[in-house]
């Protein structure tokens, strides 16, 4: 990739192949050419980057954060704070991140640390995909990073390597004054961005087509009970928005600016879209005690992150009503407090378990069922425990097993019921075979198990047993 | 005299009723269909609008499967959709879906926490319009089952607590008062004969442990159907049937 500065012409990026050759970024291109024959060069789109960069950080908006920006010319930061939670923890997330960009043949680092200037020098230092950096540790993790990274004009960094400047942390215990009155205060202010002294809102990503309504208030205010009556305002002002464009909101975020100059975000999801001023009242209500005041709010802002078209359904109106609940603001309810929500559904798998995955909540009813000819347990257990178990081979049921060290002694039994093994789901499961035997012990409790193999061929298993699961 | 104290005891009993809620009224019960049981239930089955509670005896404290059972057989012949809180994922859908509990009836919540699960129950309860609110909790305390009732009460849902402890050993806390409405420890018994080897129709022995307004019983009943019912068996009666099916089928 090459990119022009007047009549200079040198290499804005290089990939792994080109970095093998040793072409590096900064190199002028008349020297690259020459380290390599045959090097491709593109040149450089900095308005189409600049514009997928947008789209990428309006998609980011519309999954993980609500308050996303684009940082300089190659990131996005967002403000996680309390959006983690939705996704599984940081981890899970920032690792979640990386692995949905390397699905679309895309590189991306991912830092998460306690101050934008942190995780922008960290993102773009680290050789990993993702990094954490604990909270409070900020110091040590940016210490030993070069002072390139922190976001200053490259005529204060180039400046500040000839004074001999090679670190943020050399740079960090120096005397604030001298360096001042040589570069102005912009270093200073960088630092203290970066060490979380001074805050730095993130202004948020906006697009023509994102419904906003917002109320400014002339005095701060801060108790919950205003709080709670100016978002349902707004929730009235956004839904006449929606209507008038025949949609329903499927993502809101409340977006709450202090006086301070702090921001704090509060996001509500729908199952599917709604424009039921009850309904999105209720989703924000629960939380709106979360918002902490502080000095006072200036500003609401309620924004449709993701709005759908919205279908008006025709009632029918017959003599016998038959009431059906629609249960998806329940659902969402639930969803917005962090719980997982959702339905089982049968899977064509004889294996059992297998045999059940989770479905949204919100799904289309499920017209397949499972067979019901065989007993099922109430409980199956996570994975099948292994059990010492006696029994005449090959297709008898065990006299008696042995089970979580209880000895029981088998009083009925019925079975087997053979399970093979889904070739095509595994190589190793071609040959593999399980025997199910329900048993019943002399207390009455009856329990799943079932032997590996089919009892004559070792190929189809260790003819070992297994408890699986436990009956009413 | 009999004809007397017969119309102080409806007397006593209308005004104990003025006393209760309306809502409890009028929310009507569901008969479990056994004769025997519903008439030890106050309004001759389990009333909606209420919490009830169900705990397994010996290893079912831990494991719930028979207490689970029973609940999601009550829970199939409401109307409505149903919803699930739990901690442990580990119910097994084929089974309650033998019981009759369509799988697109019933959603299920998780959370981490046990007090998660209270909160999700009450929060089921006062949407309204479901058929019942199960929910899977290790304790319940007093103020957390009052809340259960109230909220029940207030929009006629059934509510139901699958009581599940971690350790058999602390399941003397059953003993505890709770303000649920009925209460009852759900076993499991050898299953029925059958003229073949074999495992037969599953069988509980079912505690009705308090009730408000009644008198404790106990049953020896025949697991769910796959429509929920139970079915009263008498041990001796079957005894004596037994043999003859065999005698038929020899």
């Amino acid at each position: 990739m090459i990119a022009k500065s007047g009549s200079k012409r040198w290499v804005s990026a290089a990939d792994a192949a080109a970095k093998k050759a040793g072409v590096h970024v900064g190199m002028p291109a008349a020297k690259a050419q020459a380290l390599f024959r045959g090097l491709m060069l593109v040149d450089a789109d900095p308005v189409a980057d600049a514009a997928a960069l947008e789209r990428i950080t309006l998609w980011a908006l519309t999954i993980y954060s609500p308050i996303v920006a684009v940082d300089g010319i190659d990131g996005i930061v967002m403000d996680t704070e309390g959006a983690d939670h939705l996704q599984g923890g940081e981890l899970p997330m920032v690792t979640m991140i990386a692995n949905r960009f390397l699905s679309r043949k895309l590189t991306a680092r991912v830092a998460i640390a306690d101050t934008w200037g942190a995780a922008h020098a960290c993102a773009r230092a680290i050789s990993r995909e993702a990094v954490i950096v604990p909270s409070g540790q900020t110091v040590k993790a940016v210490e030993k990073l070069p002072i390139s990274l922190l976001r200053l004009p490259p005529k204060i960094v180039g400046d500040l390597r000839s004074l001999g400047f090679q670190t943020i942390g050399e740079l960090a215990n120096t005397a604030r004054a001298p360096l001042n009155l040589r570069f102005g205060p912009e270093i200073g202010r960088r630092l203290d961005q970066m060490f979380g002294r001074v805050a730095e809102p993130i202004e948020p990503i906006r697009t023509a087509e994102l419904i906003e309504v917002a109320r400014s208030f002339v005095e701060p205010i801060g108790a919950a009970e205003t709080i709670n009556k100016y978002v349902g305002r707004l929730i009235v002002q956004l839904i006449d928005e929606l209507q008038k464009r025949g949609l329903g909101v499927r993502r809101a975020d409340l977006i709450v600016e202090k006086v301070d100059g702090t921001r704090q975000a509060i996001r509500a999801g729908t199952v599917k879209p709604a424009r039921d001023i009850a309904w999105l009242t209720k989703l924000f209500r629960d939380r709106t005690e979360k918002i902490e005041p502080g000095f006072g709010i200036e500003k609401l802002t309620l924004v449709a992150v993701i709005a759908e078209p919205l279908e008006e359904v025709q009632r029918s109106s017959s003599l016998v009503e038959e009431e059906v609940t629609d249960v998806s603001p329940l659902i969402d309810i639930y969803g917005n407090r962090g719980h997982k929500v959702y339905r089982l559904a049968p899977l064509a798998s004889d294996v059992p378990e297998r045999s059940v995955q989770r479905i949204s909540a919100a799904a289309d009813p499920v017209e397949i069922a499972w067979v019901g000819h065989w007993r099922r347990p109430v409980r199956l257990l996570p994975r099948p425990e292994l059990i010492t178990a006696i029994a005449l081979m090959p297709d008898y049921p065990p006299a008696s097993i042995t089970w979580r060290g209880k000895r029981r002694k088998v009083k009925r039994a019925d079975g087997p019921e053979r399970i093979f093994g889904e070739w095509w789901q595994r190589d190793s499961e071609m040959e593999a075979v399980r025997d199910y035997f329900v048993i019943e012990d002399e207390s009455g409790e009856r329990l799943w198990v079932f032997r590996s193999g089919d009892g004559v061929d070792p190929e189809t298993g260790s003819h070992r047993w297994f408890c699986h699961g436990i009956f009413a | 005299m009999t004809a007397a104290r017969e119309s102080v005891i409806l007397d006593l009993r209308e005004r104990i009723a003025a006393l209760e809620t309306s809502m409890m009224k009028k929310a009507g019960c569901l008969a479990f269909g056994v004769p025997e049981m519903d008439a030890a239930l106050p309004c001759g089955g389990l009333a909606h609008g209420a919490l009830h509670e169900f705990a397994g005896g010996g290893s079912g404290t831990v494991d719930g499967a028979a207490a689970a059972l029973f609940a999601a057989g009550i829970a199939a012949r409401t109307k409505g959709p149903i919803v699930w809180c739990l901690t442990r994922p580990d119910l097994f859908f084929p089974a309650l879906a033998q019981v009759g509990l369509h799988s697109d009836r019933v959603i299920f919540v998780e959370s981490d926490k046990d007090e998660d699960v209270l909160a999700n129950m009450e929060e089921g309860l006062s949407f309204g319009g479901l058929g019942a609110v199960v929910g899977e909790v290790v304790r319940l305390p007093m103020v957390g089952s009052r809340r259960l009732q109230l909220a029940a009460e207030r929009t006629g849902t059934m509510a139901l607590a699958v009581r599940r402890w971690r350790r058999q050993t602390e399941a003397n806390d059953f003993g505890q008062p709770t303000a649920s409405t009925t209460r009852w420890r759900v076993s499991v018994m050898p299953s029925e004969d059958l003229p073949v080897p074999g495992v037969g129709r599953p069988r509980w022995f079912v505690e009705l442990m308090r009730v408000k307004a009644g008198e404790c019983a106990e049953f020896l009943v025949r697991a769910c159907d796959d429509k929920g019912r139970l079915d009263l068996s008498t041990g001796s009666a079957d005894r004596s049937h037994s043999p003859g099916r065999s005698v038929h089928s020899a």
